[in-house]
């Protein structure tokens, strides 16, 4: 028979230790399905289950401790003609949960053996996710107060199309390590077994008991009828294949003489729902109608449905250096959530500053010049009074033209979303 | 000229893509989150993948599995990822794995303030590993360099098999600005050298000691092994202290012998002055602000914007300092770069301003400095 076994690294594991055992079913079910070592990756993680990867003539991948499934998934998304198995313990189980239930959840195409014994055999038998309370292992007491995990209930419950829960000794063992392998979609083996090294020297373990302890839990051996679905990698590529190039970003050519010079800088003062954001955008997109260079920052908190919303905006016949606003030429107040991020600020400013204060908006003592303007009186919805006040800025020539604010709505928006912006641009008055 | 209007993060997608990128695993994070919106806009479709991980250590295991098999990856991130990242970066760095991981800043310690800039993460991103071995590490000031280093940064990763860091920062990942990347110059691309399949292939095999090693996939019809683990030339676990001395040496020797064949920098040097600014990321362009109104007013100051951080591009330091009698370092942090310019400058006045508040440092600020 065809063996995959790297013949000039046998395995190194302790005498009696079930993990031996597996290398050479786990060789056996290579050669069944008549595998080429190039055809198959194997992900190992960190303890025993760690060395597996040296002892075949496979493509090989050994990473840190319970993240060799997050390789194993890069690996699959990149080739999915690969096999690639994963081969992890107990505590690889436990430290790697997350990566776990997360390839559960998301069925990719990749086989993971769970060689299960119970315990962290590399570092002095300390207990796992798997340790039974009653065990003693090199943890003291702590196990006793920790229940072990079903780890194939749990996959299960996470999504796994394929669950197999066996011991390392059972006849079929090779029979299952192949269906897993073959299985289109996530396999999960769980596989118990016995650590001479660390846990069995203070624990009766035996291959009979195994079988004993296997036969009083729920039994897994399979595909898991309510788990089955397409394969996460073939689904991708459907829905991928479906989606249409997404155009890049706009181009904005200068068609307009700005009916300003130099440096401005505009400041919008708004709360969330006022669409600050984007009128901020479209006063930059005006800017650059007019060939200008154009900056926008927005401060908004990370609830976005309330509190303030603030965006900054600089426009220059140059390349914007600088993108901080210490002198606005224009300051847009629209509500007092905004007004109360910039106080310091206002109380600063001369008269040389325009301040547009929607009725309503209280601001602090300033020398700013001063404009009111009754939006509500004017019909004008709250979300569309920073639009509405650019178009007071354009009407005046006051760093922007209305052609320019026309131009950048027609940038922005389409069909009767434009319609009704040109609408409302052309019927604001102070 | 026709001008896009797009943010940093934007910039660096598009950046990746220019530079052949076709694999994307990012967790969200602020102010990272839109360069993983943009490669699931842009990727996709084009036969790519753009991932979302369980957390960072599967978005960034994602990407070293990918990598290995021979694709381009990005990954993004923020200050918190990055600690989480560690553990696989110091994979990347002792196992020659290609990455580029975009760490936009933003003000800590730990969450700190999601929604505020900072460059806080300069030493973080070069010591952040274990064994202290180098990284790449690219400081961007603007949208148009968010693009171009991308680019840069991909070919440093590709040549060298290691990760490079994009050192970007809130404030420029997340301001949208004006920008005509048609007009940006991007290098040539450069992808990872193929192994000779005629010759028996050893994974970590160079012909001299400041070379990465030639390159085949996992999933090639030659074996391919790969491990975290201290390992020979034939990628298994070696213990011969000579065989590891050597590749640790390799590793080091690798980018530091060549620092000056990718040091990217921009000076405005004036023979009048008596003063070298040095700032680098946003901080550059307030210095350049600082730097014309200081010029304005008589008096003359140089600057010097460097672009690569790591490894420290020293002859551009020493050799542009020479000429000076004092220089002074703008930064936002609490003083972290300035300690690798006093050290290449001993004797030399090093005056330092630096702010670490959410706010970007003024103009007016580094003229009182100067």
């Amino acid at each position: 028979m065809r063996s995959l076994i790297n013949t000039s690294r046998p395995p190194v594991f302790c005498p009696g230790c079930s993990h031996e055992r597996i290398v050479h079913t786990l060789d056996k079910a290579f050669a069944r399905m008549g595998l080429n070592g190039n055809q198959v990756v194997i992900v190992s993680d960190i303890g025993c289950s760690g060395l597996f990867d040296t002892f075949f003539n496979t493509h090989a991948f050994h990473g840190l401790h319970g993240r060799a499934l997050t390789y194993a998934m890069g690996l699959k998304m990149a080739r999915p003609d690969l096999k690639v198995i994963v081969t992890m313990g107990d505590g690889g189980l436990g430290i790697g949960g997350a990566h776990v239930l997360s390839t559960c959840r998301r069925n990719i195409d990749l086989t993971l053996l769970i060689l299960n014994n119970f315990n962290y055999g590399m570092t002095g038998g300390q207990c796992s996710s798997t340790t039974p309370q009653e065990a003693v292992v090199g943890s003291g007491f702590l196990n006793q107060l920790e229940k072990p995990v079903d780890i194939c209930r749990l996959a299960a419950a996470a999504g796994a199309a394929f669950v197999t829960r066996t011991s390392s000794y059972a006849p079929e063992l090779v029979d299952e390590m192949v269906a897993a392998i073959r299985f289109d979609g996530f396999s999960v083996v769980d596989m118990w077994g016995m650590c001479p090294g660390r846990y069995t020297k203070r624990n009766k373990i035996t291959p009979k008991s195994i079988d004993a302890d296997l036969a009083a839990l729920p039994r897994f051996k399979g595909p898991v009828p309510e788990n089955q679905r397409n394969e996460y990698g073939r689904g991708y590529r459907e829905v991928a294949a479906g989606l249409s190039a997404p155009a890049r970003p706009v181009k904005i050519e200068a068609h307009f003489r700005p009916p300003a010079g130099g440096r401005q800088e505009v400041l919008i003062l708004g709360s969330a729902g006022q669409r600050i954001v984007t009128a901020g955008e479209i006063f930059c997109l005006a800017g650059m109608t007019g060939g200008w260079h154009a900056t926008l920052k927005n401060d908004y908190p990370i609830t976005v449905l309330r509190g303030h919303s603030v965006s900054e905006m600089v426009l220059s016949p140059q390349p914007v250096n600088y993108t901080g606003i210490e002198r606005p030429n224009v300051v847009v107040a629209l509500a007092d959530e905004g007004v109360g991020r910039r106080k310091k600020m206002l109380a600063r400013l001369g008269g040389d500053t325009l301040i547009i204060k929607a009725a309503g908006v209280t601001l602090p003592e300033t020398g700013a010049t001063m404009q009111a303007v009754d939006f509500k009186a004017q019909k004008i919805k709250t979300q569309d009074w920073a639009l509405a006040a650019l178009a007071l800025l354009a009407s005046k020539d006051r760093v922007i033209s209305m052609d320019m604010l026309k131009a950048a709505l027609a940038v922005r928006f389409k069909n009767a979303v434009l319609e009704a912006a040109v609408e409302l641009v052309d019927r604001v008055t102070d | 000229m026709a001008l896009s209007f797009i943010e940093g993060n934007e910039a660096v997608a598009l950046g990746a893509l220019a530079a052949g990128c076709r694999f994307f695993a990012g967790y969200p994070i602020t102010p990272a989150t839109t360069v993983y919106n943009a490669m699931l806009k842009y990727l996709p479709p084009e036969g790519g993948v753009c991932l979302q991980g369980e957390d960072e250590i599967a978005s960034i295991g994602y990407c070293l599995g990918a990598s290995m098999a021979g694709v381009k990856v990005l990954t993004a991130t923020s200050g918190p990822g990055i600690s989480l990242y560690s553990e696989q970066i110091s994979f990347a760095i002792g196992s020659e794995i290609p990455l580029v991981i975009v760490n936009v800043q933003r003000l800590g310690p730990s969450t700190g303030s999601a929604t505020k800039g900072a460059d806080g993460d300069i030493q973080f991103m070069r010591w952040g590993s274990s064994a202290g071995l180098p990284v790449i590490v690219l400081a961007p000031v603007d949208v148009a360099d968010c693009y171009r280093l991308t680019v840069h940064a991909f070919n440093l990763a590709e040549q060298y098999r290691c990760p490079v860091f994009l050192a970007s920062n809130k404030e420029i990942a997340m301001t949208r600005e004006s920008v005509d990347l048609d007009a940006v110059e991007l290098p040539d691309i450069i992808t990872r050298k193929t192994a000779d399949r005629a010759k028996p292939f050893l994974p970590f095999a160079t012909p001299n000691d400041h070379t990465a090693p030639d390159f085949l996939p996992i999933g090639d019809p030659t074996l391919v092994r790969q491990t975290s683990s201290t390992h020979g030339v034939n990628g298994y676990i070696t213990v011969d202290p000579e065989e590891i001395q050597a590749f640790q040496i390799r590793l080091e020797k690798k980018l530091k012998a060549h620092v000056d064949e990718f040091t990217l920098f921009e000076r405005d040097l004036d023979p009048q002055a008596k003063t070298l600014l040095v700032a680098y990321g946003v901080t550059a362009r307030a210095a350049r602000v600082a730097v014309a109104a200081s010029r304005a007013a008589g008096k003359p100051v140089s600057l010097l914007i460097p672009k690569t951080l790591w490894p420290v591009s020293e002859r551009l330091i020493m050799d542009t300092a020479a000429a000076y009698d004092r220089v002074v370092v703008v930064e936002m942090n609490m003083g972290q770069y300035v300690r690798e310019i006093q050290r290449l400058l001993p004797g030399k006045p090093v005056g330092f301003l630096g702010q670490m508040n959410g706010n970007l440092i003024k103009p007016d600020q580094i003229r009182e400095v100067i």
